[in-house]
């Protein structure tokens, strides 16, 4: 049995009086890919800036390699792991392809990681890589933020939202990279709405509605009907709740 | 040939005002911040080498310009402080409350100045360095000026490198673009501010000591020179470093043409016509892209 190297417990997060998350517990053990999936506004994006820390808990604890992160700022997690790929990309849009994953090499966490074996990952990366970020297409900025991220040398990739907003050709062979990050032995965690693909890639699914867990089980003993359901709040036909 | 010199006059004097300008352009450019007390903290730092160039009982006094290497990492310092301790809490959606900051932070510097200095008129001696002179050609250019002026380019190209190829200035870029991103990357962005924040007041104080071994100071004179920082980097073009160079210089030449073609009393005015004039053709600046930042 493989450690936990990300574990949340009876998490709750705030904006304001509305309860964006209530008790949540999600366990990531180290070399898993978990996937955390449900429509807009379930809280998805909500529980992995928790994690990175652009978020403060109300109550419950998040913890990384048995150690409670609540006192670690954001910018010190990157150094301990932590990376994540935010939604909408949020490349530099003024710097250049190489100067985006320069940034993200910043912590000088070394790792199988470097600039020719990203650009050997990511060709559609190394093609631009002289090119300003702004410019890019949006699937070559997915792919940049990808790139940006694994520069960190991570032990644990939080990836948001990788879909939102691509043609699904792109969508694929953003997708068709992640099992060789997984190789590398990065744990993932991944929000996404497109089931299907999370499905294809995920050891683990992790669904919610409103805040809340509806859906917690291996990849293997779901299927997508099962996920559709829990994501729309239909009542349970016992399928999947392993 | 009064016109080719007070051109050459008015290119060299454009030096003293990018030098003046280019930690505005820094702290506008990086943060979005618009430093009302710029032109204070210049003659702050005018100021403070006066004390240094004093010296006090036992203490030898030193030339302005050695000076400098106490009162430059000093401003540093300072700057680097005052962004983590109180300019950081204006940091926000609005630029408002910024504005009402650094301009209470002129005021009180204008009114520590007085109890401290009085409102006589100051001058940095600069020894014979502030009448020697070289003929270049047809024209003959104070030294004094000329060492601004490559102080000036010095600054800014210096700038220039460390944003464009270091590692801490792509970091720079980087906040400036989406400092809410940068934390994922494991940059601190108020550790950034307070970088930008150092280099301008650091390249601010140069100005200072320039300015005050070019000419007379008082506890009141920063106002005039954030306005004249203001025309330099909105003619040059916002967040354009190069640019700023050009708008001092474009600056400093309206000046000086204008008061020897048509009088001295004309020498400010048509400067702030030009700006003007600048503002209503290209208020992107004369190097700046695209629109107006908003």
């Amino acid at each position: 049995m493989k450690t936990e190297l990300l574990a949340v417990e009876g998490l709750d997060v705030r904006y304001g009086d509305f309860l964006a998350l209530g008790g949540i517990d999600l366990a990531v053990r180290e070399g898993e890919t978990v996937a955390v999936l449900g429509a807009n506004g379930a809280g998805k994006s909500t529980l992995l800036k928790t994690v990175t820390g652009l978020l403060d808990p109300a109550a419950g604890t998040v913890r990384y390699d048995g150690a409670d992160l609540r006192r670690v700022p954001a910018h010190r997690r990157v150094g301990l792991g932590i990376a994540m790929v935010p939604e909408g990309r949020r490349v530099f849009p003024s710097l250049t392809v190489e100067e985006n994953l320069l940034v993200g090499a910043r912590t000088g966490r070394k790792g199988p990681w470097t600039l020719a074996s990203v650009y050997e990952a990511f060709p559609l990366v190394s093609q631009r890589r002289a090119r300003r970020a702004g410019d890019l297409s949006g699937g070559e900025a997915q792919a940049t933020a990808i790139a940006r991220a694994l520069m960190s040398n991570p032990r644990l990739l939080l990836l948001d939202e990788v879909s939102l907003g691509l043609a699904p050709v792109v969508v694929r062979r953003l997708y068709a990279t992640l099992p060789r990050i997984a190789e590398a032995g990065t744990t993932v965690l991944v929000v996404e709405q497109d089931v299907r693909q999370a499905l294809s890639i995920a050891d683990h699914v992790h669904c919610l509605l409103e805040g809340r867990t509806v859906l917690s089980a291996p990849a293997s003993q779901v299927t997508v009907h099962d996920v559709g359901r829990a994501y729309f709040g239909l009542p349970d036909d016992e399928a999947g709740a392993a | 040939m009064t016109l080719l010199n007070a051109v050459v006059q008015g290119v060299l004097l454009g030096g003293l005002y990018a030098l003046f300008a280019a930690g505005l352009s820094v702290m506008f450019g990086v943060m979005r911040l618009v430093n009302l007390a710029h032109g204070d903290i210049a003659v702050a730092a005018a100021f403070a080498t006066l004390l240094v160039v004093q010296g006090g009982p036992g203490v030898d006094g030193v030339h302005p310009f050695v000076a400098l290497l106490v009162i430059v990492p000093l401003a540093a310092v300072v700057g680097y402080l005052t962004q983590r301790g109180l300019l950081a809490r204006t940091v926000g959606p609005s630029p408002l409350p910024a504005l009402l900051v650094t301009f209470g932070l002129a005021i009180v510097l204008q009114n520590v100045l007085l109890l401290r200095f009085s409102a006589d008129q100051q001058r940095l001696p600069a020894g014979d360095l502030a009448q020697r002179s070289i003929a270049l050609g047809p024209v003959t250019v104070g030294l004094l000026p000329l060492l601004v002026f490559l102080a000036a380019i010095v600054i800014l190209g210096g700038l220039s490198l460390f944003l464009a190829r270091t590692s801490l200035g792509r970091v720079v870029r980087a906040t400036r673009d989406d400092p809410g991103a940068v934390p994922l990357m494991g940059v601190d962005p108020r550790h950034v501010y307070g970088i930008a924040t150092a280099i301008a007041f650091a390249s601010v104080a140069v100005a200072g000591v320039a300015f005050g071994t070019s000419t007379t100071f008082a506890p009141t004179s920063g106002a005039t020179l954030l306005i004249f920082a203001f025309e330099a980097v909105i003619i040059g073009g916002l967040g354009r470093l190069w640019g700023t160079l050009a708008g001092g210089v474009v600056l400093g030449v309206s000046q000086t043409a204008a008061a020897a073609l048509i009088g001295p009393a004309w020498q400010i005015l048509a400067g702030h016509l030009v700006f003007l004039l600048v503002l209503a053709l290209r208020p992107q600046g004369l190097l700046g892209r695209g629109p107006v930042p908003a």
